[in-house]
């Protein structure tokens, strides 16, 4: 699935406007906590979480993050969302709770990540 | 004193032969962690990780090593008066220690139970402290040394094998 497919489906924002929307994501995984975060080394994925504080970014320094999706109508800091630039990782809220992201996106075909 | 060992099997003869010959590594980086510095607790891993992607060490090796050493790194930062992290480098695998400067642990058995924490509540609410720090450590590394004396320090070790 692509970004834009993403974006258009949970009926998100675009934080980082430079963001390339073409780019596909194979798989996903949702949590608010950064050790379950932190499972996910065998691929890249994208996130889903409520966690708005800089810790996200290492996060995805740490395990290579393809985009971050915000849920709950949450909007990280602008200095996150300059970190976030500065790595060329897509940002994205969405005012959708995780259960209904997760569940649009399942439904559309977008996998877990291997953990 | 307490002490832990995890050795994965497949490296149990290379690791014993390095944990004793103890030969010097090609490249070290050294970085301080302080207490309650989430701003900057991380920031070794991920020198250390793109130091290992320069040296073009697989991209999952690479994932295991810096999930193993943030884990590290935001537990000197939650639990500890402050620390050092030092990242040894070898042809293949990179030796990371981690010694802080107390309190120590009062049970490291209890430590390493996964969903076990004592991570206060503003260190859970940035999404820390689900008790699996030291789990997901262990799942990581190819060695895990964990050793603590509660009213001294603690000093934790891993090593991880590029292949």
């Amino acid at each position: 699935m692509k970004l834009k497919d993403i974006l258009e489906l949970l009926e998100g924002e675009l934080l980082t406007p430079d963001a390339d929307l073409e780019v596909d994501i194979p798989c996903a995984f949702g949590s608010d906590l950064i050790s379950d975060i932190l499972m996910c080394t065998k691929e890249s994925t994208l996130l889903l979480t409520g966690l708005t504080n800089p810790q996200v970014i290492r996060l995805s320094d740490m395990i290579d993050l393809l985009g971050v999706v915000f849920v709950r109508g949450k909007r990280p800091p602008q200095d996150l969302i300059d970190m976030a630039i500065e790595r060329e990782l897509p940002l994205v809220t969405t005012k959708m709770t995780m259960y209904k992201s997760a569940g649009l996106l399942y439904n559309k075909d977008l996998r877990s990540c291997q953990i | 004193m307490a002490e832990y060992w995890n050795i994965n099997d497949d490296f149990k003869d290379r690791a014993e032969t390095f944990l004793k010959e103890k030969p010097e590594p090609a490249i070290s980086l050294e970085f301080q962690v302080s207490k309650h510095d989430f701003n900057n607790a991380g920031n070794g891993s991920a020198e250390l990780k793109r130091l290992l992607k320069k040296l073009g060490i697989d991209p999952v090796v690479l994932r295991k090593v810096a999930v193993a050493s943030y884990e590290a790194e935001i537990n000197l930062a939650a639990h500890s008066e402050g620390g050092v992290m030092k990242s040894n480098v070898h042809g293949d695998l990179v030796h990371i220690v981690f010694e802080d400067i107390g309190p120590g642990i009062e049970d490291i058995h209890k430590a390493l139970e996964p969903g076990f924490s004592t991570a206060v509540e503003y260190v859970r609410e940035m999404g820390f402290g689900a008790g699996l720090g030291l789990p997901n450590i262990k799942k990581n590394s190819d060695v895990m040394h964990l050793d603590s004396i509660r009213g001294r320090n603690t000093i934790l070790e891993i090593i991880t094998y590029f292949k």
